[in-house]
């Protein structure tokens, strides 16, 4: 049984020992050592758990218990690197580790203080090595610590570490504050819904009546956007600040009960989350009578089963009530109306996380951060054609330039930047001329796309805009709940005309029909699924006219990625004749001309267009870059 | 109820608060083409965004089949951005619309092409692939063509709201979402009662009764003697169909178009209905005599008798074993009346033209498939007359044959509506009861279209209730089901208001029925009721007992009501161990 925490002083009694522990174990006494492992999904998917244990069994070995500790935290963020190992109290972080390098970093770092170099981060335009965290460039422009934990050490699966941050104080503040200060404190910190709306959250509580029926807390955490996992990872990292900005917002709205929404996918957030809420109704911090109040709270969990459209609070209200996940027309709003047909509120997984930090650390220290559109810092998941893919917790304001360049590294293999594409499925892509956009809500709608729930994808010269948009329309077409016909419907039918244009069959008065019918789309559908659901094909279509009148009336891909549109040719001049790319084709459609190659004795090869069936092994085996598309 | 001042157009109207735009609308004069709204214009989907209209400061277009009056709202339904709005709605649905309108048994009674007219929709603006299409025509009574479905969720709502048990659903997701029972099944392999409600409200195609019109050509073509009977609620609303309004008796004009058709004897099934009423009231007289198990509920409706199967085994006891009034019929057709004019019962085919799609399967239930040949609906009997080349509205009135099987009482005539059968069986209880006849004859108590009703029956003693629609009726069952019923007697009907509203039954679109009230929703039953009501009043007798055709039947024939004979024929049982869920698709 877990030590009860019923007063506002047992709570102040925790948080002084668990820091004093926490410091302790990161300062550590000279000849002791504290060991982190990266326990996130992707870092874990790279047998990140096997690290752990091969520590675990090297301390056991060396007879170290009382001297070493290892254990797992929440993510750090720069995923492209996991699994990562960090070492107090020298801070060394190790990145790409694996089990086997275990026993070289418990031999030279745990036992000599001599730094593994070749674990160290090797950065991607400085090429220096780096070792500590905070020197990387990657976490310097970022600003961790609202949302997501500052430097991600603690153990999230241990309340105490998260009280020794600061768990809990703003409940405790919040408690001693009337509902209608805390909806005020929230509506000053400028916080602004974090799930893609942009809704300012002080004023979604204010909406729900002051009546004496039952009124639910949802927190929903059906993250679906094809690449995101902002909230994925917060609940894996620190559950109890998302646990604890619902019992604040629980408070603030007057409900009892709480509803997290997470879906099935994530089942390592799952188990955190209901490994917390069952620690905490222990100790007495979730139940009747918290922190010595007459505030009552409970917490239970929901698991969604995939459907992006449950992300969409009305479809998710239905579902968390057993029904099919469909929208629900508005009026009435869940303010109002919502769950078994009681005010409700749903506040996204990040949104709510910030909710603690407004109420610990008051609501102008949050304020001091961001633009005048949007206060705060905005979590993001930084990935496709950049180098330094992961997490990253940025102030608002920052520019899409210094996301992609300072905190992302650039693009890879010094390709040409092309576009970035924010909100998910419901956003749009932004190009060269947008890029010193600083970003928040209004300032990405303004440039034709928006924050969406945080997802951000870079896309080079090698993507072409058509195909893009047609990945997305293909996402929504699965993932539409069938139940309005222009989304139904008219996504199909958007589809079908980018798969026409896609194979070459293109003709220009198909980018007509496109653009209406995407507009209609637009104005006709149900929800905000469907009503945003063309994004991706007008804002590609207003930023890359040019590429759709190549597919359409020229016939030619100019990314080359269109298959019916591009062919792959060797070039004569670079061919040597090694015969390699007439082995690898799986085809066998490559064959020799009479022409003599570099290599004496050898001819130039040339591929049967006719025969080829595109896979690039070609291209991609070929050591003399002989091989190109067109 | 507040008022609220709106601009519809840029003109001033005053319309009552909580109405819809649709709904306001529709007040002020103007018609705003939907297909998923249903009732009052109201729905809980706005799903199919037809209705659009642009509202002055909301965000988007609204569906106006959902969206609030409020003070001070300006309404535009013909700006150019609504209108086009709704035709690209329109359009998008054609586009994955099954459209061989020619063939299409929905033909002249189909929304979607009223809609797709009245939004000025264009040919093929929109083309692609469609949804995989199922075809369900292994149950009796109705057949589901989900290419023809635009999934407005009306059917799914009506199965809510009038039955409960929800049968239908969407299953699938995107594109590929279809509305149908639970894994796509066949409605054949899921616990439908098979009441035709869906069909009642489906705007096109998708849902059908399943059509026996062939059958009976085919019959015609063998020579066979076809004899048609015909059930009380059919003359409530067959006028309908040839664009009489709604509560016109149709009664003689039928009976002349059933012999214009060729029939070899026109029927009534009120006769069946008075040999119902002998059978029942004397199988709850014996009930309530001998101590049996009560209280006793009626059987007519086969579409109880498939809910009661499927959920409620266990009243199985309680249920009169009486066949339903035209299957009665049917076995008296091919045995006494076969007898009398020494026809062979091979050579009889005898169709029962019935407001109803379950007793399309009633007549195949194996204990009992060789009482009635097939059963057209009201609808299909329509269908009959006007491929035919009948001008209905030059028929003259003629009566039905007298023949052994042709006369019958008022009694007989109000099986069609919710608590019918109540009272034609309390005025022959009463008379055996107490030996006189009831000075009233009328039981005002039992009448009414509420969804469950009780009375008292003073004279009787006897408490009584009535129920029609299984949501409403599921109350009533439970109790009985847990011994804690107070009635003697429980009348229960499939559908909503009775046969009056049963599947079959033309269909009340107020979209395409312009010249009737705006609440004909809720008035139509009403209307066809008194038809009924008003048909029993002038009938000269008003009992089945004093019914002279049923007294010869019972002297010359059956003997008396529960007689060996009688309860071969006019008698069944039911199954308790009715698979919910059988294999098979």
């Amino acid at each position: 049984m877990a030590e009860q925490i019923k007063t506002p002083e047992q709570l102040q009694e925790r948080f002084e020992h668990c820091a004093h522990c926490l410091e302790k174990k990161f300062k550590c006494e000279p000849g002791h050592k504290a060991i982190v492992v990266c326990g996130d999904t992707g870092c874990l998917s790279l047998n990140s758990q096997s690290i752990l244990e091969e520590f675990q069994k090297i301390i056991k070995e060396n007879k170290m218990e009382d001297k070493v500790t290892v254990n797992m935290v929440g993510c750090l963020g720069f995923c492209s690197q996991g699994p990562f190992v960090k070492i107090f109290p020298s801070e060394t972080l190790y990145t790409k580790v694996t089990a086997k390098d275990a026993q070289e970093i418990f031999d030279k770092d745990i036992l000599k203080d001599e730094v593994v170099e070749r674990l160290l981060f090797v950065d991607p335009q400085t090429k220096q090595k780096v070792r500590k965290q905070e020197d990387y460039n990657y976490y310097k422009l970022q600003h961790r610590g609202v949302a997501l934990v500052s430097k991600a050490d603690i153990n999230p699966e241990d309340i105490d570490e998260a009280i020794a941050i600061g768990a809990f104080q703003g409940l405790n503040r919040a408690l001693h504050m009337s509902r209608k200060e805390v909806i005020d404190e929230v509506l000053k910190s400028g916080l602004r819904g974090r799930g893609g709306g942009g809704f300012p959250t002080g004023r979604k509580w204010s909406f729900v009546p002051d009546t004496d029926e039952p009124k639910y807390m949802i927190c929903n955490g059906d993250e679906g956007d094809p690449g995101a996992f902002m909230d994925r990872s917060i609940i894996e990292a620190n559950p109890c600040a998302v646990i604890e900005g619902m019992m604040i917002a629980g408070y603030a709205i007057g409900a009892q009960n709480g509803y997290f929404y997470v879906r099935a996918e994530y089942p390592l957030a799952v188990a955190r989350l209901q490994r917390a809420i069952k620690k905490l109704e222990e100790m007495g911090l979730l139940g009747d009578h918290i922190l010595g109040t007459d505030f009552s709270f409970r917490c239970h969990i929901r698991l969604g089963a995939g459907a992006f459209v449950c992300g969409e609070e009305t479809a998710l209200i239905n579902s968390i009530e057993g029904k099919r996940g469909m929208p629900r027309p508005r009026p009435p709003f869940p303010a109002v109306k919502g769950l078994w047909d009681h005010p409700s509120v749903v506040n996204n997984v990040e949104t709510l996380a910030c909710v603690p930090y407004i109420l610990r650390e008051g609501w102008e220290k949050f304020a001091s951060v961001g633009t005048e559109d949007t206060k705060g810092t905005k979590v993001f998941a930084l990935g496709g054609k950049v180098n330094n893919v992961g997490l990253v917790e940025v102030p608002l304001g920052t520019t899409l330039r210094q996301l992609i360049y300072d905190i992302g590294g650039g693009i890879p293999g010094g390709k040409k930047f092309k576009a970035i594409q924010t909100g998910g499925p419901s956003g749009g892509c932004l190009t060269e001329k947008d890029l010193d956009t600083p970003i928040d809500f209004g300032s990405l709608i303004k440039a034709g796309s928006m924050m969406g729930s945080g997802g951000a994808i870079v896309m080079d010269e090698d993507n072409c805009m058509v195909d893009v948009a047609k990945f997305y329309m293909t996402f929504i077409c699965d993932e539409s709940c069938g139940k309005c016909s222009p989304c139904r419907i008219g996504t199909k039918r958007c589809l079908d005309i980018l798969t026409k244009i896609c194979d070459g069959k293109g003709e220009p008065k198909d980018l007509e029909d496109l653009k209406e019918l995407a507009k209609f789309i637009q104005s006709n559908s149900l929800c905000a699924l469907g009503q945003t659901a063309t994004n991706p094909i007008l804002s590609t279509m207003k930023a890359f006219p040019e590429e759709y009148e190549a597919h359409v009336k020229d016939h030619k891909c100019p990314a080359h990625v269109c298959k019916n549109m591009m062919e792959y040719y060797i070039v004569p001049e670079k061919c040597m004749g090694c015969t390699l790319c007439a082995r690898n084709c799986p085809v066998a459609c490559i064959g020799l001309t009479d022409k003599p190659a570099k290599i004496p004795g050898k001819f130039v090869h040339q591929i049967d267009v006719s025969k080829c069936v595109k896979c690039g092994s070609c291209m991609s085996g070929c050591k003399f870059g002989a091989i190109i598309k067109r | 109820m507040a008022l609220v001042n709106i601009k519809i157009e840029g003109r001033d109207y005053q319309v009552e608060s909580g109405l819809t735009v649709l709904e306001a609308c529709r007040k002020c004069g103007y018609q705003i083409p939907s297909l998923c709204a249903f009732n009052h214009g109201k729905c809980s989907r706005a799903s199919c965004r037809v209705c659009l209209v642009e509202v002055k400061g909301a965000r988007g277009l609204c569906a106006s089949c959902e969206y609030p009056v409020n003070e001070g709202m300006e309404i535009s339904i013909s700006s150019a951005k609504a209108v086009e709005a709704r035709r690209a709605s329109v359009e998008l649905i054609l586009s994955n619309h099954e459209k061989n309108c020619l063939q299409c048994p929905k033909n002249g009674h189909c929304e979607l092409l009223h809609v797709a007219e009245m939004v000025g929709a264009r040919d093929g603006k929109y083309v692609g692939p469609m949804t995989p299409k199922t075809y369900d025509e292994v149950a009796p009574g109705i057949i589901r063509n989900s290419a023809k479905c635009i999934l407005c969720g009306r059917c799914i709502e009506r199965c809510k709201e009038a039955q409960g048990i929800a049968i239908l659903g969407f299953e699938n997701r995107g594109f590929n979402v279809v509305v149908s029972p639970v894994q796509n099944r066949s409605f054949a392999n899921v616990p439908c009662m098979q009441c035709g409600q869906c069909v009642n409200v489906c705007p096109v195609g998708a849902l059908m009764e399943h059509s026996e019109i062939d059958k009976v050509d085919e019959a015609f073509r063998q020579g066979k003697k076809v004899i048609v009977q015909t059930a009380p609620a059919v003359r409530a609303a067959i006028a309908e169909e040839f664009g009489e309004k709604i509560g016109t008796p149709g009664t003689g004009k039928m009976v002349a178009a059933l012999h214009r058709l060729g029939f070899f004897r026109v029927f009534d099934v009120n006769f069946g209905a008075d040999l119902t009423i002998m059978e029942e009231g004397y199988e709850l007289i014996h009930r309530i005599k001998n101590g049996g198990v009560l209280p006793q509920i009626t059987s007519c409706s086969p579409g109880w008798m498939n809910y009661m199967e499927y959920f409620y085994p266990e009243v199985i006891p309680n249920v009169s074993t009486c066949k339903s009034p035209h299957m009665m019929q049917g076995a008296i057709t091919k045995t006494y009346f076969a007898k009398a004019h020494d026809i062979d019962p091979k050579d009889i085919f005898v169709v029962s033209i019935m407001p109803c799609t379950a007793k399309k399967y009633e007549r195949q239930r194996p204990e009992m498939d060789k009482d009635v040949d097939a059963v057209l609906t009201t609808r299909e009997l329509a269908k009959m007359i006007k491929r035919s080349g009948i001008n209905w509205q030059k028929l003259p009135e003629e009566e039905f044959d007298q023949d052994l099987l042709g006369e019958y009482s008022g009694a007989g005539v109000i099986f069609g509506v919710t608590g019918g059968v109540m009272e034609a069986a309390l005025r022959t209880a009463y008379f055996v009861l107490t030996g006189k006849e009831y000075d009233k004859i009328v039981f005002e108590n039992v009448r009414g279209l509420e969804g469950v009703r009780e009375a008292e029956i003073k004279e009787l003693g006897i408490k009584v209730a009535i129920a029609s629609g299984m949501k409403n009726a599921s109350k009533l069952i439970q109790e009985v089901k847990e011994g804690k019923s107070p009635y003697a007697f429980i009348e229960i009907m499939g559908c909503p208001g009775g046969c009056i509203n049963g599947g079959g039954q033309p269909y009340v679109q107020p979209n395409l029925l312009p010249n009737e009230d705006d609440d004909i929703l809720d008035t139509y039953r009403q209307k066809r009721a008194n038809v009924l009501y008003s048909e029993d009043e002038r009938q000269v007798i008003r009992q089945s007992h004093n019914n002279k055709d049923i007294q010869k039947l019972y002297k010359d024939f059956l003997g008396e009501p529960l007689s060996e004979l009688s309860e071969e024929l006019l008698h069944t049982h039911y199954n308790p161990n009715r698979e919910k869920y059988p294999e098979g698709k």
